[in-house]
């Protein structure tokens, strides 16, 4: 059967799993951040990117506001957002079993999907490449949009893992997801950090949002699909490791693409396989090595 | 203990008046969900586990029960033994995995897992895959009793929900739903004394999937259709919401979440999106203030009172 | 020469009447005590006693509490965590939480400054000159003795001229204690007023000022430091040993 595929579905393929792949990085990191200091599931996250998109499209059409200042505007926006509902919502849960933090973000999702889907309604809006165009590479045709998304997110990704790895900054937060009251005798402010660190993980959630728009519909229920995945790298991953969350993230697009090559049909469940066999495997996670398991 | 039996007594007329006032299909909904929110309240509010995809369960059995009843001519309680069977071995398979993890992880991977079962049921041959499961037969009960007529269905699935409801309560007050309540509140006391809180987290997962596919068999026979929509998420996420709203560990308190949800649906069905959005904000305000649940805080009020009167 | 000192030093910390709750067990049952600038107290008694969950409150980690706690006039129960430590006090705890993802530099320098007077990250590393050659290692790595002066080296970067110290000498070797021991006079010397929960009641003697004993969450007994030679029995009785 291989002699039937061509070059042009390999390839094709392997950049869809390669952006796909960027966005279940990009998501799984924040998830990962949040996780690692709050100890909450934000169920929401799936919520925050499609109101990133959603907010571009919004900014577009009623204020004529284009892509690139959206990519600042629209995450920064949701981040606030994100902000207010930690310390409305996730602050008095917090002393509470971390269930209940899954519960309300999840509560939150299933409110803001269904405003969005009753104002714009279930079919997906359109959003235009900024960036039309793209190169013939011979083998395959490389649209630059999705040239500019794959790189935008691996330096985000780079990026956010230099930022918690090797700064002051990062320090805080990796000494805070490891005894934040110690941290806090310091005379560090550590609930204003448990809000800024929500807010940044959201804000990569919806800055995953503002560069999805172009390439898939702007629609409702964009960011209830995509967290199923998530929820199942996380899991693979081994739950709030950052670099765990992005290599898996990376590798799980890929896979899906492969098995869209070699056996279509599996395509949908082979994340799901994946997961179930880490889980045999490693119980505690692929890349959970030295860190902690709760 | 009089009021206690006066209050049965009250309850059981009311019930058995039902279906001359109201709708019986609306009225079978509510007793299905109130099995399948019992099979629900048994891991979460009895055992501690927050299973994430319940509805895999629920939908699993309603297609096996009305694959049953279309092609092989069983009667009707053993086509709904066969779908309970048959989640009882799913929930051992993804218990399996899913305990693997405990807490929150757990809640993910069984929200994973469910979706897998989910896309397997949408490939599967034997299901209609969009188009559902059509003109599933109510065959006759015992082979015997037609029960074709809806009114008369009624009086068989208030029978087979107060035999569900009182299995229940049975497992919850014996001493293995002790240990389930002793490994909810602190597993790792329950190990030191020498229990395995896996194993017994595993009978519960499975006790409760079988329930639940009970609940699904008996959803499928009452439309006489199953759909995706059975096995789907949102399905997964009203058991939870008419468990929280009742009460959570409280034996009443599902069967309460699974009435006020199934007519609140009924109520909104026309409004479109609002039926969601409104689930979304009862959960929500249940989980900010009312943790108790309908009944859970009814009991507190009560109390207080009698300590008042008492006092 | 000690009670003249302590009838002219000023109250920094005044704890009076406080009681503390682990969520629904009552801990503490009003204890009260001062201390004055300059001294170094003790806080001695057995295992379970309070004496940690003293430290706690004062530090608002443990959140229930109730009575007073005055620090240079400042109310500090209903105080979130941080607004004490910015008031100028250092806490080092039991476990001396060292953070296994932070490299030992890391874990020195977490600290901010709060106050102008902390010491320098070049001065905190020649004062303990075995962090410097580990400086990159993780903090977990080093040998106990060497944690301990880790947690005590990094609170000294804040500024904070008030200490809370948590049993600095557990499970120790006695080499490693006596060199502890000298480090807490030279701090005592700088002007440090310390509150020092110990168990080990030598140590406690060698560099104390006063000690406060304490029972079921009582204050039983508080001694000067020329009572404690005097009247050792009397002291061990409260330790039961």
């Amino acid at each position: 059967m291989f002699d039937a595929i061509s070059p042009q579905l390999i390839f094709g393929q392997l950049l869809i799993g390669l952006i796909n792949g960027s966005f279940y990085a990009m998501l799984s990191m924040g998830l990962a951040i949040i996780f690692g200091l709050m100890h909450v599931v934000n169920f929401a996250h799936g919520a925050q990117y499609m109101l990133g998109a959603f907010v571009t499209w919004v900014l577009l059409n009623y204020l004529g506001i284009p892509y690139w200042p959206s990519l600042v505007l629209a995450p920064v926006i949701v981040a606030v957002l994100g902000m207010v509902m930690e310390r409305t919502i996730l602050r008095p849960l917090q002393n509470l079993d971390h269930l209940y933090g899954l519960l309300a973000t999840y509560a939150v999702a299933l409110i803001v999907e269904g405003l969005i889907r009753q104002q714009y309604g279930s079919s997906g809006l359109p959003y235009s490449s900024p960036i039309p165009g793209g190169v013939n590479l011979g083998f395959m045709f490389l649209p630059y949009y999705r040239l500019w998304v794959v790189l935008f997110s691996i330096v985000t990704c780079i990026g956010s893992w230099l930022l918690i790895e090797h700064t002051k900054l990062g320090a805080y937060l990796r000494a805070a997801n490891e005894k934040p009251d110690i941290v806090e005798t310091f005379g560090i402010n550590v609930p204003r950090m448990v809000t800024l660190t929500y807010g940044f993980g959201v804000g990569l959630a919806a800055l995953s949002g503002v560069l999805a728009a172009p390439i898939y519909q702007v629609s409702p229920s964009m960011g209830s699909s995509i967290m199923i995945v998530i929820f199942a790298v996380v899991v693979i991953g081994g739950m709030g490791s950052i670099i765990g969350a992005v290599a898996t993230g990376y590798m799980l697009g890929l896979v899906e693409a492969l098995t869209k090559i070699v056996y279509p049909e599996a395509a949908n469940v082979v994340i799901f396989l994946f997961m179930i066999l880490a889980l045999l495997v490693r119980p505690n996670g692929l890349f959970s090595g030295a860190e902690k398991t709760r | 203990m009089m009021t206690r039996i006066l209050l049965l007594g009250v309850l059981a007329v009311l019930l058995i008046a039902a279906p001359f006032f109201a709708y019986p299909v609306t009225l079978m909904t509510i007793l299905c969900f109130v099995i399948f929110a019992c099979s629900f309240n048994l891991l979460l509010g009895y055992t501690g586990l927050l299973c994430f995809g319940h509805a895999m369960f629920f939908g699993s059995a309603a297609y096996v029960t009305g694959y049953l009843l279309k092609t092989t001519g069983l009667s009707l309680e053993l086509a709904l033994l066969g779908g309970a069977g048959a989640t009882a071995l799913l929930g051992l398979f993804v218990g399996l995995i899913a305990l693997r993890r405990s807490g929150i992880q757990f809640a993910m991977i069984t929200f994973a897992i469910a979706q897998f079962v989910y896309f397997l049921l949408l490939r599967a041959p034997f299901t209609g895959g969009e188009d559902g499961m059509q003109s599933i037969p109510r065959s006759a009960l015992f082979g015997v009793f037609d029960i074709s007529s809806s009114f008369t269905f009624y009086y068989v699935v208030l029978g087979i929900t107060v035999l569900s409801v009182w299995f229940f309560y049975r497992i919850v007050h014996s001493p293995f739903g002790e240990v389930l309540k002793a490994i909810r509140d602190n597993d790792q006391r329950v190990e030191s004394l020498g229990f395995k809180p896996e194993r017994f987290k595993l009978v519960a997962f499975v006790l409760s999937a079988a329930l639940a596919g009970l609940a699904g068999g008996l959803k499928a026979t009452v439309f006489q259709f199953a759909t995706l929509t059975d096995v789907s998420f949102p399905i997964s996420s009203e058991v939870i919401l008419m468990t929280l709203l009742g009460g959570l560990g409280t034996l009443s308190g599902p069967i309460v979440g699974a009435g006020i949800i199934i007519l609140l649906n009924d109520y909104l069905a026309d409004f479109g999106e609002w039926a969601l959005i409104a689930q979304g904000v009862i959960l929500l305000l249940v989980i900010m203030f009312f943790r108790r649940g309908v009944v859970g805080e009814l009991d507190r009020v009560l109390r207080k009172i009698r300590a008042r009167r008492a006092s | 020469m000690t009670t003249e000192a302590e009838t002219l030093a000023r109250t920094v910390l005044s704890v009076e009447n406080l009681s503390a709750w682990y969520a629904e067990s009552k801990v503490l049952h009003g204890i009260s005590f001062d201390v004055r600038e300059g001294e170094l107290l003790t806080l001695i008694g057995r295992n379970g006693a309070g004496k940690t969950t003293t430290l706690r409150s004062i530090m608002g980690i443990v959140k229930k509490r109730t009575g007073s706690i005055t620090f240079n006039g400042d109310q500090l129960i209903g105080r979130r965590i941080y607004e004490i430590a910015r008031k100028g006090i250092g806490y080092c705890p039991e476990e001396r939480a060292i953070f296994s993802s932070l490299s030992v530099k890391e874990n020195l320098t977490l600290p901010p400054v709060l106050q102008s007077g902390g010491m320098g990250d070049e001065e905190l590393l020649e004062a303990f000159p075995n962090l410097r050659s580990r400086a990159s290692s993780q903090g977990t790595k080093l040998s106990g003795g060497e944690q301990q002066m880790l947690a005590i080296a990094r609170i000294l970067r804040t500024g904070s001229r008030f200490l809370l110290l948590d049993e600095p000498s557990e499970g120790l070797a006695p080499v490693v204690v006596k060199e502890i021991g000298e480090l807490i006079l030279r701090l005592k010397a700088r002007g440090f007023t310390i509150i020092l929960v110990e168990q080990n009641l030598r140590f406690a003697k060698r560099v104390a000022d006063r000690h406060v004993v304490v029972e079921n969450g009582k204050v039983v007994d508080i001694l000067s430091a020329a009572q404690l030679d005097s009247d050792m029995e009397r002291v061990q009785s409260y330790l039961g040993v």
